[in-house]
């Protein structure tokens, strides 16, 4: 009837079995014996070590543990591990490596778009998702014409489409200038 | 969170009869239940993933309408350019709702399904007759500025927060279900979500086990379409009032209008006294406070949300004046 079950029913109010799952993690097979519980958030940082995501406020409010699923940015934190058997999961650690940044970590040390640094895996994971959705012709609520083709990705507009990431030290005018640098890059 | 055991359904038959078992419940984008889990206040023993059905569908139906499968995401669902130009109400009340991270992982039915925001429904501490039924509502004399204004009870006052629902009221959707017996059926919409009455833990029609699988919207309205959002912050809040409207005029009679409101009850609300007081009237704003005045002819406030009910008048004329405005 179903492709998997796991952990045991009649045990569910007591104790759940570990249920396994293989996470493709920045293009690595990790094969994981995990609580079904276990968010997605949890099993990178507590299991694979890929502390680099960040738990923020664990439901999805903040956007501090954005991370790329089949190129699509979502929080990790509302989602279960066990769910993302088959799919590409991307970290910030996948992105890029301190000798070999990333273009847009590139621009968020080039413009300083962090303070703490705690919400900027979080901020350039969902980033980087946000310009593919863009560069799809995706509208976002600053759109004044959702049927028009494409949009010109403003101040704004980008102010808007990073609303689900939260700064507490408020570097969102930096943020906004290393996005930018991106997104013009792109189109040069 | 409380332990569960999870399984991943293969198709809708095989999810509808996992979900039979007691204390089972779907699963989708998890956005919503999820959190709740976390907080305890959902509790189930067993979790059926659906998410993986092929229900992601967003197709034209031969009569001029679209059907969305319940899988597509918000996300898809607000980008697809066929739903952009044909109801482009719908796009924008899904747009101007929560994230974009959230709305690439919540489902259309899972929106259809999500529970409110009412603080004391959150808060386990507090007395709440939709969490616990009979312990009583602690939002009735508390603070109450997000809460409903209409069709509300002595027993709960908490809003239904969706964009989406608003939008699909307005353009008359129908939701598609399946159940356990594998019979399907579709209800209008607007019979979807309940009122409160003395059940406020029961929301909708869904009968035990049974599955969204779609939602269907008729071929578009005349008219042009508009969704407008008032909240505490510019983006990434929930309504405390919104209104969606399809209206048509010619030459400055106002010749057909919907109107439906969000964040002012516990279902996404139809106002059908405002599409009498604006049809056949003319656009103008005399016509629209009439329309408004209507619509919130029963509106009630507990206090805090007083102010609501002006906020949802001045906010539908607004969103009158420039929907009605002729090419």
């Amino acid at each position: 009837m179903s492709l998997s079950t796991v952990g045991d029913t009649k045990n569910a109010e007591n104790a759940t079995e570990n249920a396994k799952v293989a996470l493709t993690v920045n293009g690595r097979v990790r094969q994981l014996e995990l609580d079904p519980r276990t968010s997605l958030l949890d099993a990178l940082r507590e299991h694979l070590h890929l502390t680099g995501t960040k738990k923020g406020c664990d439901h999805g409010q903040c956007g501090a543990c954005t991370v790329l699923i089949n190129g699509r940015r979502i929080n990790s934190c509302l989602t279960l591990a066990v769910m993302h058997a088959d799919d590409e999961i991307v970290t910030i650690e996948g992105l890029g490596s301190p000798d070999a940044l990333h273009p847009m970590q590139a621009a968020f040390v080039l413009r300083d778009g962090f303070q703490c640094g705690y919400c900027t895996p979080g901020q350039i994971c969902s980033a980087i998702g946000m310009l593919a959705e863009a560069k799809a012709g995706w509208p976002s609520h600053a759109t004044a014409d959702v049927a028009a083709q494409t949009t010109a990705l403003t101040d704004a507009e980008i102010r808007e489409r990073m609303s689900g990431n939260i700064c507490r030290c408020a570097a969102y005018p930096n943020i906004i200038a290393a996005i930018r640098d991106v997104a013009e890059g792109d189109r040069g | 969170m409380r332990p569960f055991t999870y399984e991943r359904a293969i198709d809708p038959e095989a999810a509808v009869a996992a979900v039979s078992k007691a204390g089972a419940k779907f699963i989708s984008g998890g956005t919503n239940l999820l959190d709740l889990m976390k907080l305890e206040i959902e509790r189930p023993i067993h979790l059926v993933d659906i998410s993986r059905l092929p229900l992601k569908d967003i197709k034209e139906e031969p009569d001029g309408g679209m059907r969305i499968g319940a899988q597509a995401t918000n996300s898809d669902v607000a980008a697809d350019i066929r739903v952009r130009t044909r109801y482009p109400v719908l796009s924008q009340a899904l747009l101007a709702g929560a994230s974009g991270q959230l709305r690439n992982k919540a489902s259309v039915g899972g929106n259809l399904l999500q529970r409110t925001r009412c603080p004391y429904f959150y808060d386990t501490a507090a007395s709440c007759n939709k969490r616990d039924p009979s312990s009583g509502c602690a939002a009735i004399g508390g603070i109450n500025r997000g809460h409903a204004i209409l069709g509300a009870s002595d027993a709960c006052i908490a809003t239904h927060p969706s964009d989406m629902a608003v939008a699909m009221v307005v353009l008359d959707a129908e939701i598609e279900l399946l159940d356990a017996d594998r019979a399907t059926r579709r209800i209008a919409i607007g019979d979807f979500h309940r009122l409160p009455g003395t059940t406020p833990h029961i929301e909708t029609a869904l009968k035990t086990g049974e599955m969204i699988t779609g939602v269907v919207l008729p071929a578009p309205p005349e008219g042009r379409q508009f969704y407008r959002k008032v909240r505490d912050r510019a983006s990434y809040a929930f309504a405390l009032v919104s209104v969606a409207v399809v209206v048509a005029t010619e030459r400055g009679t106002i010749t057909s209008a919907r109107v439906a409101f969000g964040g002012v009850a516990h279902k996404p609300w139809r106002a059908k006294e405002a599409e009498a007081a604006l049809t056949g009237g003319t656009a103008t704003m005399a016509t629209y406070w009439a329309a408004a005045e209507a619509a919130m002819a029963g509106a009630t406030g507990r206090g805090h949300n007083d102010f609501k009910i002006e906020l949802a008048k001045r906010t539908l004329c607004r969103t009158l004046a420039h929907a009605a405005q002729e090419n």
